[in-house]
């Protein structure tokens, strides 16, 4: 698998894009869609909630488990992906395109975000 | 026990084909090839192969091996003609269900009981002690086969190819020894799928050779590898028991509503035999909770262990839940108090991490294939 050299990513499997006029999109990464397996339910933060870099802001559920959806980033939500909300597969079909999960207008960034590389050496994953 | 997980001999093959691995009762099992979602609706439409040979196989042998069997078990095993399987249990002196298994009369005076993995040695413990003073002799198998499992509605064109045996003539539950792919394979029509299909009981050695022939065998119809969770989810889809889900030894045959394997009527005592008779009667004037189906109205999907709730008070829980592929729902089995157990009992929930999400009883299973 690839990880796109553009993104930022996160120690718990979200990436995160470059801020355009402030606002970066987060997903989470194709290496943690292949562990969850197939994601048939997405709960993703409401449209002005405030998220917290490193807390939960939702959930994705798989057949199999479901696990906690964390904010790469601290800051405001501007919009959540209905898409995914409509068809989660989408999650596994396209991690980092169509299955964006929300956009965030980014308040503060930890210091800790992983390159492409790093994520990379993290996950075991040739990029 | 070691703490190494122990491999089938299709392990390289599984790994060849990029499985997801899972620990399961101490063995390293295939979860899942690709995406489970479609392994499942493979299996309903086409056919799914599944390496099973972590299952636990004890063979027994002798005049009295049936006796033994109708002792140690619930069953009446002496009904069970040659070439049959049958669904039992073997329960506690208590009437506690120790595991549900499969018997296969294989000839006369020779049977093969079929555990599960986690399971496999306390069956086989209680078997060999409850035969002693029999004269028969009870032997661990669970090294000597594979188990290969060919299931959906295009499997039996598949093994046809591939044997000369008599399948049109093997009834479900059912097998007999036979040949397939030049290999010598015990073949069972049975399967946890809720699907026509076969278990293929094989030597280890052969256990490679004959699942790249069902493999090519399969190309053209669309059989795809199969793990352990789309065999979960076909099983629940078909409303079939999972030990240490639905069954445990804190519940009797009858509490889990399958007081019909406990057959009162063979001949003479068999473990449990008191205790069950009691639970029985229990069963019929105090009824217990009941195993129901629950269908979501919404999307979140129950999980083993969440409170079954109506007018908030918790009348019940969840055993086995997941989100159905058939149905396009998460679906769950539950023990659920018998006021609430009604299909169609309206106000009935399940506390989803503190939310209480609506769901509709309903008898099961959730899924039956047109014959």
């Amino acid at each position: 698998m690839s990880n796109p050299q553009q993104l930022r990513y996160s120690k718990e499997h979200e990436w995160l894009s470059v801020a355009e006029d402030g606002v970066s999109t987060v997903g989470i990464t194709e290496f943690a869609a292949n562990a969850l397996g197939d994601v048939v339910y997405a709960q993703l933060p409401p449209v002005g909630d405030t998220v917290t870099a490193g807390e939960t802001c939702g959930e994705l559920e798989s057949t199999k488990s479901v696990s906690d959806l964390y904010s790469p980033v601290s800051g405001e939500i501007v919009e959540f992906n209905q898409d995914v909300v409509d068809d989660p597969a989408l999650v596994n079909t396209a991690p980092f395109e169509g299955g964006w999960l929300f956009k965030v207008r980014v308040a503060e960034e930890p210091g800790d975000l992983l390159s492409a590389e790093e994520y990379a050496a993290l996950t075991h994953s040739d990029n | 026990m070691s703490s190494a997980p122990r491999l089938t001999a299709l392990d390289a093959l599984h790994r060849s084909l990029g499985a997801t691995m899972t620990d399961f009762a101490g063995w390293d099992m295939p979860l899942r090839y690709a995406s489970e979602r479609d392994e499942h609706n493979a299996v309903r439409t086409r056919a799914g192969l599944f390496d099973l040979s972590h299952m636990g196989e004890i063979t027994l042998t002798g005049p009295e091996a049936v006796k033994v069997l109708d002792y140690a078990l619930v069953g009446n095993i002496s009904t069970v003609g040659v070439g049959r399987a049958r669904y039992t249990h073997i329960c506690q002196a208590d009437g506690g269900i120790v595991d549900d298994l499969i018997v296969y009369r294989l000839g006369e005076t020779e049977f093969m009981v079929v555990a599960n993995a986690s399971n496999a040695q306390v069956v086989l413990d209680a078997i060999t002690e409850r035969a002693a003073g029999f004269d028969a002799e009870v032997r661990d198998d669970r090294d000597a086969y594979a188990l290969i499992a060919v299931q959906g509605p295009e499997s039996p064109g598949i093994l046809k190819s591939l044997t000369d045996a008599d399948l049109d003539g093997l009834k479900y539950y059912a097998g007999l020894p036979g040949t397939v792919a030049g290999v010598p394979a015990l073949i069972a029509r049975t399967g946890y799928t809720g699907e026509d299909g076969f278990e293929l009981f094989v030597s280890p050695g052969h256990a490679v050779e004959l699942w790249q022939a069902l493999t090519k065998a399969g190309e053209g119809v669309g059989l795809v590898p199969a793990g352990l969770s789309c065999r979960d989810t076909l099983r629940l889809e078909a409303g079939m028991p999972l030990y240490g889900h639905e069954l445990t030894t804190s519940l009797t045959p009858f509490d889990a509503g399958l007081g019909r394997v406990v057959k009162f009527e063979k001949e003479g005592d068999f473990v449990g035999r008191a205790a069950l008779e009691a639970a029985a009667e229990r069963a019929a004037s105090n009824p217990p909770r009941k195993l129901v189906g629950l269908i979501a109205e919404g999307r979140r999907v129950p999980r083993a262990g969440f409170p079954v709730v109506a007018g908030g008070e918790v009348v019940g829980e969840v055993t086995s839940g997941a989100p159905s592929p058939t149905l396009g729902k998460p679906i769950a089995m539950a023990y659920v108090d018998a006021a609430h157990a009604a299909p169609g009992t309206s106000g009935v929930g399940v506390d989803i991490r503190g939310t209480h999400e609506p769901y509709e009883v309903v008898a099961l299973p959730f899924y039956k294939r047109r014959k």
